[in-house]
């Protein structure tokens, strides 16, 4: 151990004007910086070391080589003699059509499945920036109506599911999707509004956002699905997901609003001038000059509040909407897989993570590419 | 006092129409009184340098010619249209006023060729490939056409100050503001940023110009406007305010400034 901190202590090149020794550069050097710069730092370096592998293999043990990977039809004793050693795969392999796609018919979960694709291209496309032009909006309109057709169904041949059979991943796409494409621009509006020199037009925007932030989702829920129908002419029905999806729209749209006024305070006021010097109109100044640098500022709190919205989106279990988290739940109900809880949650957690995780990286090379002219 | 100004005034130009003409001007910010009665008629051709200490009214008063700040009292017009919350005169006067900032404006996320391509366009409705030609033309004229398709941020300051230069210029304005181009800008920049003004005064632009720079005054101005307090005290040819100073405020500043150089 002396030999390693004696080491460390000789390579460290103070004043040395001479190129760095190997052993500074490459995987070894960096080990040697960081994890075994002195006799504290390499003790805690092994003993974490060693907990981690442990873990590590604990886990593999668990979950992959003790594991049950199928058992025929719901005859979970294998699973059951496996516990607390491996892991009951077999509730993924025979649940994971229900936790998709819910109480969807099973005949009909290819619909869903499209959807869940449809979405998922709309993301992709939607981030490329070669594509981001006026005609995207259309693109936008035309595959969400799709995805409505789709689910709904009742034309071309398509049975017809009512909106309370949808399930799954599909109603927490919908929700988060819809959710953040309207509350985006509304957040927008209502953020330009709160700056504005007209009075009433500030008080309105202001009061929105106030009484939206100081209220928890849950309550916005409820109120959503209990207590507006009562304000609804007799007969007339509003679908419950999109009460909540209005609920939703109104909450994140609020929470934006603050997101992106951050950023045009942070603006300074010569941008302004410059604009208003060159003879630009309100709306060509805001659409050219403001909210383009603004918004850029605010891209990390931005996805910052994107990701939290799509979490948040699983509140809706509350009010019985069945979004992927409560199918999850509602899988391992049945008496024969009570139990394996960790399993399914812990697959609903990669899915919400791998989307969760596609936005924090996309979100960062875009703010390193919209950044691209700070650099000098 | 009102009598000389005026006297100097008409004596500048006299047949020509005033491009800018400012009438008992008086500005406050809540109780702070910032313009008093300020009067001054720019005829049009004529070259204006206002100078005077910090915090005088120098930015305020011309601030106020583009309506960046509004006045409470007196008459300000531009072209013979007069400013008032009528926003179609505004647009109209903001057309043909340009305007230059110390701390250059320039928009950080656009190209220097769509700085200044982005108000042509928009505002005077050219064409793209128009505006691009005749951008180029006046990045031409401030030495810097190689530099079109940077971004701000890589331009060294007295680069990005000629592009605000030729930003405004791309309106085709028939009146030029600046205020205190040089003063954000190190030594060496000072002159390649004066240098352009000299050129645009010799094309015959009508300008007023907030600078301590008295060789530029002394080479290009018809007139130079001495500020104090919110008034303006002194006014007349460069030699007349710089060497027969009238009043003690002018001469303290005189001995201030040539101290400072
Ligand atoms: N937005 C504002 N709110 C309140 N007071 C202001 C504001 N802008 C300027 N002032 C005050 O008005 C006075 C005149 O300011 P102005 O900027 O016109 O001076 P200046 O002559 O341009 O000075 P400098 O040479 O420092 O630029 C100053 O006392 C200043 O503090
Ligand atoms: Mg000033």
């Amino acid at each position: 151990m002396s030999d390693v901190t004696l080491n460390a202590a000789a390579t460290v090149p103070e004043a040395a004007p001479r190129s760095a020794p190997l052993t500074e550069v490459g995987l070894v050097g960096w080990a040697r910086a960081n994890l075994f710069s002195g006799w504290i730092s390499t003790a805690v370096t092994l003993v974490l070391a060693y907990f981690i592998i442990r873990w590590a293999i604990g886990f593999v043990d668990w979950a992959f080589v003790n594991a049950v990977w199928s058992v025929p039809n719901n005859q979970t004793q294998a699973c059951r003699d496996a516990r607390g050693v491996g892991a009951c795969w077999a509730v993924i392999t025979e649940k994971h059509r229900f936790i998709l796609f819910g109480t969807y018919p099973y005949e009909e979960h290819w619909r869903p499945a499209l959807c869940v694709l449809l979405f998922v291209a709309l993301y992709v496309v939607s981030a490329m920036r070669r594509f981001w032009r006026p005609s995207l909006a259309l693109v936008w309109v035309g595959v969400l109506t799709l995805i409505g057709l789709l689910m709904w169904g009742g034309v071309l041949g398509m049975p017809y599911v009512p909106q309370e059979r949808w399930g799954g991943l599909v109603i927490t796409l919908i929700l988060a999707t819809f959710g953040l494409a309207f509350a985006f621009p509304l957040a927008i509006v209502v953020a330009l509004g709160r700056r504005s020199n007209l009075p009433a037009i500030k008080a309105i925007c202001v009061i929105y956002v106030e009484l939206i932030r100081g209220v928890p989702l849950i309550s916005l829920l409820f109120m959503a699905s209990v207590m507006f129908p009562l304000f609804l002419p007799e007969g007339m029905n509003v679908d419950k997901l999109l009460r909540a999806q209005i609920a939703i729209i109104l909450f994140a749209g609020a929470y934006l609003a603050e997101v992106v006024r951050g950023g045009l305070q942070a603006l300074p006021k010569g941008q302004y001038e410059a604009a208003d010097a060159l003879g630009l109109s309100y709306w060509h100044k805001t659409g050219f000059i403001i909210l383009p640098q603004a918004l850029r500022l605010v891209i990390p709190p931005l996805v910052n509040t994107f990701i939290g919205f799509f979490k948040d989106t699983s509140l809706v279990l509350i009010i019985g909407i069945f979004d992927l988290l409560t199918a999850g739940k509602t899988a391992i109900i049945e008496p024969a897989w009570q139990g394996f809880g960790v399993e399914v949650y812990l697959t609903v957690g990669a899915i919400y993570f791998v989307f969760c995780f596609a936005m924090s990286k996309y979100s960062q090379s875009l703010e390193a590419e919209l950044n691209r002219h700070r650099v000098r | 006092m009102s009598e000389t100004l005026d006297h100097v005034a008409s004596s500048a130009r006299t047949d020509a129409p005033p491009a800018i003409l400012l009438d008992k001007v008086n500005k406050w910010y809540g109780a702070l009184h910032v313009l008093r009665d300020v009067s001054l008629n720019v005829a049009l051709g004529e070259r204006v340098v206002v100078c005077g200490p910090s915090g005088s009214g120098k930015s305020t008063m011309i601030r106020c010619i583009n309506r960046l700040e509004t006045h409470q009292e007196g008459v300000i017009k531009v072209n013979g249209i007069e400013l008032s919350d009528d926003v179609k005169a505004l647009d109209d006067i903001r057309r043909e006023v340009g305007m230059v900032f110390q701390s250059f404006n320039l928009f950080p996320h656009l190209t220097i060729l769509e700085n200044c391509t982005l108000a042509p366009i928009w505002v005077r409705r050219m064409p793209k490939k128009e505006a691009e030609a005749l951008a180029m033309e006046y990045l031409t004229k401030v030495r810097i056409p190689e530099q079109a398709k940077k971004y701000p941020g890589q331009l060294s300051g007295g680069q990005q100050q000629r592009v605000a230069i030729a930003r405004a210029l791309c309106m085709k304005p028939k009146i030029m503001l600046f205020d205190e181009p040089t003063s954000a800008l190190d030594p060496e920049m000072i002159k390649e940023v004066l240098d352009t003004m000299v050129s645009l005064a010799e094309t015959g632009m009508t300008m007023i110009c907030v600078t301590h720079e008295m060789g530029f005054a002394r080479q290009v101005a018809d007139r130079v406007v001495f500020m104090d307090r919110g008034e303006i005290v002194e006014m007349g040819t460069p030699t007349q305010v710089f060497e027969t100073p009238q009043t003690e405020r002018l001469k303290l500043f005189l001995s201030q400034i040539l101290r400072g150089h």
